[in-house]
Order: C-alpha cells, then sequence, then structure tokens
C-alpha cells in the first residue's frame, strides 16, 4: 500500500498508511516554536475529534497544541519523545513523529496539502 | 557536575558548629524532647542546615543581589506586569506596630484600625472598579481568577443552572484565564481578535448560548488596546445568561478613567502588586483582591469585614464558597496598597493612569518606524511591536534583541507573548519612570536595530556584558536541577 504525505494549515504532517495516520510537526513548526523541552503526549486508545489538541509541545518560548486532522482513536504514541523531546527539532519527519492514529471510517485528504502545495503556502506566511 | 558559580550556596559556605547567635542560659527546668513530641516524629539525625555567621549571611544574600535585576536598578519595560516603583513611605506604613505586631487570632476589639484599614481599601477598590462588594482573601491574581470564577459558577449553580459551563476567552488573552476556567471545571471556547485587535463581536455572537457561564476579557487587552466594543460585548454575553469577568491585570491604565462595573463586568481582580504599587514576586507575598456586582456578593470568600456604626467585625457572607486561603490574605500588602491609594487621592489616582498611558504612546511612536507595529492605534498602558522586519530582513529574532538590551543594563521586555503577534515584543514603560529614561531606552531600540543589520551575529550572542552569558534555556528546562545534594 502507498504512502501519502499530507500537511495541514497548523503545521503538522500527516503520513497515510491505509486507516492509521502517523502525525508530527514540520520543520518550519518546530523552527518557530524554538527548543522542544516538553511532549505533553495522549494516551494510547484516547478517542480525539477532527480539529482537536490532542498534545501539546512545551518549547522555551510556549506551549503549543497540536491539532488532529481526523477523528480516530490514539493507535501509538511516540514515547522516545518522554525522555527526548529534542528529537521535534532534530528529527520533526522522522523520529520526532508524534503519534499514530487509527481513523474512523475513510481518511479524507481532500483538505489537506501535498509537499509542493504546502511549500508554497510557507511562502505566504 | 561541578560548574563554576559566581556566588557560592549558601549550604557550601557552611562551616561545623558556626552559629549567628548563642542563647542565653536556660532559666527553667529542661525537659526531654522525646516526652514531649512521639517518637515516630522526630528525626533521628539533625537537619543539614547550613552552618553560618550572620555577616556570612548578610555577604551571602547581598552578593547574589547584585547579579540581580530589579527595578530599584534599572528600567523594567516588562510589558502586562507593570513593573513601577514601590515608594519607601509603604515601608514606614507596615513597619508600624498596630500593623506589624498583631496576631490573627486577636480578638476583634484589639485589631479594630487593621480592619478598619481591610473595610476602607475594599470600599476604595468597589469604587474604582463600579463594583459592590470586595474579598481581600485571594494571594495573586491568578488566584483571583479562580476566586471569580468560582463565584460565578455558585451563582449559577444557585440558579439552577449548573449546565453552564463554557467560558469564552479571547485569543489574545494571558495563560492563566484557559488554566483558572480548567481549574473550576470548565470548558475554554477561544474568540478571535479581530482586525483592530479588539473581540471580534460577530464571531462571538455565534458562541454565546445556554452553555455559556461567562466571558473573561483584560480590557485594556494584552495588545494594550481598549475595546471599544465592550458595551455590546458586555450585552451579547447577559443576554446568553453569562457574567463578564474582568482580569484587571492591565488596570493600570484605567484608573479614574473607566471603570468595569459602567462597561457591564460582574466580577474584577486587581493584582495590587502591579495597579497598586506593592512589591511584586520574588517568591515574596503579592494579593488578587476580586470585586463583585451586589448579586454576587453573597457567594463571596469569607470572612469579609463589615462595619456597624463605628464598630467593625468579621462576617461570612451568606452563600459564601468558603476561605480560599489562610486567615485574612496578606495583610501588610493591603496596608501598602491602602497607603498606595491614599497617598494619591482620586485625582492622583487618574494621573497615574493617564501618565502611563502617555509614556506608552510616546515610546510607541518614536519605535513604530524601526520596528513593525502590526496594530497601529492608540494604545494604552503598553504596546506590542513585533521583530519580523529584523527577522525576515536580518536574521535576527526577538529573543536575540532582547538579549541584546540586557547589556545595556535594562530588563528585556515580555517576548513572544501575546501569541496574536509574530515575535511579539511587549513594552510597558509605566508613569514611575522620567522622560529621560524612555529616551535612553528609544535610542537604545534604534542601535540594537542597526546593530542586526550591520553585525546580527552580536545580537545572536548576546548577552555579553552581564555575569552569565546566553543561558542554555532548553538544557535548564529539560534536565533542572532543584536541590542541592549534599556531598558524600
Amino acid at each position: 500500500m502507498s504512502e501519502q504525505l499530507r500537511f495541514t494549515k497548523e503545521h503538522e504532517w500527516i503520513l497515510v498508511k491505509g486507516d492509521v495516520v502517523r502525525i508530527g510537526i514540520s520543520d518550519y513548526a518546530q523552527s518557530e516554536l524554538g527548543d522542544i523541552v516538553f511532549v505533553d503526549l495522549p494516551s494510547v486508545g484516547d478517542h480525539v475529534e477532527e480539529g482537536e489538541g490532542f498534545a501539546a509541545l512545551e518549547s522555551v518560548k510556549a506551549v503549543s497544541d497540536v491539532y488532529s486532522p481526523v477523528a480516530g482513536e490514539i493507535a501509538a504514541v511516540n514515547e522516545e519523545l518522554e525522555d527526548s523531546p529534542e528529537l521535534v527539532n532534530e528529527s520533526p519527519m522522522d523520529a520526532g513523529w508524534i503519534v499514530e492514529i487509527k481513523v474512523d471510517g475513510v481518511v479524507q485528504l481532500d483538505d489537506l496539502m501535498n509537499k509542493e502545495e504546502y511549500e508554497a503556502f510557507l511562502k505566504e506566511v | 557536575m561541578t560548574e563554576r558559580r559566581l556566588v557560592p550556596l549558601i549550604f557550601e559556605r557552611s562551616t561545623p558548629g558556626r552559629r549567628g547567635y548563642r542563647l542565653p542560659e536556660l532559666d527553667v527546668p529542661e525537659v526531654p524532647v522525646a516526652e514531649l513530641i512521639p517518637e515516630e516524629f522526630l528525626r533521628e539525625e539533625a537537619p543539614a542546615l547550613p552552618e553560618v555567621s550572620e555577616l556570612e549571611v548578610v555577604r551571602h544574600y547581598t552578593q547574589l543581589s547584585r547579579l540581580n535585576h530589579g527595578v530599584d536598578v534599572g528600567f523594567y519595560p516588562l510589558g502586562s506586569c507593570t513593573m513601577k516603583y514601590n515608594p519607601r513611605v509603604h515601608e514606614d506604613v507596615t513597619g508600624m506596630p498596630g500593623f506589624a505586631a498583631i496576631h490573627p487570632y486577636q480578638p476583634e476589639e484589639t485589631v479594630q484600625g487593621a480592619m478598619e484599614l481591610m473595610y476602607n481599601l475594599g470600599e476604595y477598590l468597589a469604587t474604582i472598579s463600579g463594583l459592590h462588594a470586595t474579598t481581600l482573601q485571594p494571594a495573586a491574581g491568578a488566584h483571583g481568577e479562580l476566586t471569580g470564577l468560582l463565584v460565578i459558577k455558585a451563582y449559577h449553580k444557585k440558579r439552577g443552572e449548573d449546565h453552564r459551563r463554557e467560558m469564552i476567552i479571547p485569543d489574545s488573552a494571558h495563560g492563566t484565564n484557559p488554566a483558572s476556567c480548567a481549574m473550576v471545571g470548565y470548558k475554554v471556547i477561544e474568540v478571535p481578535s479581530d482586525e483592530r485587535g479588539g473581540v471580534n463581536v460577530e464571531a462571538l455572537r455565534g458562541l454565546v448560548g445556554p452553555n455559556t457561564a461567562g466571558l473573561m476579557l483584560t480590557n485594556p487587552n494584552t495588545l494594550g488596546l481598549f475595546d471599544e466594543n465592550i458595551c455590546e460585548i458586555a450585552k451579547i454575553v447577559h443576554d446568553a445568561g453569562g457574567l463578564l469577568y474582568y482580569d484587571g491585570a492591565n488596570a493600570n491604565a484605567i484608573m479614574g478613567i473607566a471603570r468595569p462595573g459602567d462597561m457591564g463586568f460582574d466580577v474584577v481582580h486587581f493584582n495590587l502588586h502591579k495597579t497598586f504599587s506593592t512589591p511584586h514576586g520574588g517568591g515574596g507575598p503579592g494579593a488578587g483582591p476580586i470585586v463583585v456586582c451586589k448579586d454576587l456578593a453573597q457567594f463571596l470568600p469569607g470572612p469579609v469585614v463589615k462595619k456597624d456604626g463605628d464598630k467593625y467585625r468579621f462576617v461570612m457572607p451568606e452563600n459564601s464558597i468558603g476561605r480560599v486561603g489562610s486567615f485574612y490574605g496578606n495583610f501588610l500588602v493591603y496596608a501598602k496598597a491602602y497607603a498606595y491609594i491614599r497617598s494619591h487621592g482620586p485625582e492622583g489616582l487618574r494621573e497615574v493612569s493617564e501618565t502611563a498611558v502617555l509614556h506608552a504612546n510616546y515610546m510607541m511612536n518614536k519605535l513604530k518606524d524601526i520596528y513593525h507595529l502590526p496594530y497601529d492605534r492608540t494604545c494604552m498602558h503598553e504596546f506590542v511591536l513585533s521583530g519580523s522586519w529584523q527577522k525576515d530582513e536580518n536574521g535576527v529574532r526577538t529573543l536575540d534583541i532582547a538579549k541584546r538590551l540586557l547589556d545595556h543594563g535594562y530588563h528585556a521586555p515580555t517576548v513572544y507573548f501575546p501569541m496574536v503577534v509574530d515575535e511579539a515584543i511587549m513594552i510597558e514603560p509605566t508613569e514611575t519612570e522620567p522622560k529621560s529614561t524612555l529616551d535612553e531606552f528609544i535610542e537604545v531600540m534604534r542601535q540594537i536595530a542597526e546593530e542586526a543589520k550591520e553585525n546580527p551575529e552580536l545580537l545572536k550572542t548576546a548577552p555579553h556584558t552581564t555575569p552569565l552569558k546566553r543561558l542554555d534555556e532548553a538544557r535548564a528546562a529539560r534536565q533542572p536541577v532543584l536541590r542541592w545534594e549534599k556531598p558524600e
């Protein structure tokens, strides 16, 4: 099954693998937030609504919510972040992933941006 | 891990057996401690307290204080914190034996003077806010918020509307507002700002409903802007059955000019340590009294001081939410705020606010050609610039600008807040600075903008002249060292 990468206007990325999506924040988002010092993760099994904040990233500047572009159940969390929150800065698109969500129903990608669209979006920010 | 310290810890100065004082000979029969306190409560080893002389203690804290910055040392334009000068006459007042040497367990008839002060201060705050009844008990602003929300909750509950659990808060609000809501079990509903920096009234109309408990608003808000639509905002919230909470953090802009009660607010908190010039923080006591409208007075925490003829007594309001602090709150802080209000008088307090607003507008207008001013309109007691020009053109961030200000002997302004402004720099000069200080700061800000163009590295590595250079804030937050451990 092919993987699809999408971005939100709130600077999360979503990697779609069937009915499970992996979510993290973009390189732009981590650079704007500054050094992340704590990641407040949800619990596996929690249910999240579309548009709901499910995790919080605390940087030296501020605390920011991470929003879910999909509704579903938290299937996995990146426990590495509990001891190494800096992974979000060092490897935002890979080792710094935050959660995996098992989506309710079918994944809707229409409102999300692909990589090229997101890069164009960043130029306007 | 050993690191060089500028001043050793007081524990590291300890010498076994050294004492500050020698106690006099015991002149009563000695009773063994074990006969007075049950064995399970007695420690087996002596506590590891520092053993130092009085002179060593004085030197230690004096040396520490020389590494610190305070308003007694230099300009402190920390937005939304009102770091004004604290007049020394307050110390004379709080040193009076009738205030300093009394005990909260004393009978009421022996502390009538202190009770009169508490009663009068409550009345003054009610007059300044345009509301009805006061409790002085909350120990700080956020504690006042919590108390105010508990009062609002008790009001809805008494009316059989306990289902009202949604509190509407603007996106520019202080972080304490949503935190206080979470503490009382309210759900936070965020209302966006409009293009002028005020509450988006149309959006608000769509957010109120049968579950609305109220709206929390700071006016002037954290952009330093007065919300001109406040009367309409109040009507929308009241028509939906909600109440209005006024966060008094920015009250230094409005004393004697505008009253929250007249704007439609039902509950107000004041930060005595901001607006009324009692000292800030440092771990010391603060005070966050709340004042409420007539309908809410029955729910206030107690005891409150009531006046019967020329006697004062403590009473519990009829449907009080109970105590929110021990005894009567931080009494000596009240004495300072009382002295401040009495020494200024109504005209003087109005002049305080007028001068605070004038100072902020003067600086804003001098700086807006050098730094981006996202909301360009007359401000109140503070204003918010953005470091976005410097970031885009010179790769220098607001954090770097703030750090460079330290090299010039200033405390940095509030940065990266409010969140609705990118690279925010929030400046509150206060009324207590002379014009020469404002001009010097403006000149330094101009110089820093030049340095950003010509020598950005100088800013990125600042500060250069402080006792410690740029700190690793990320490491301090990730691996905090919170206690001293005795070496083996």
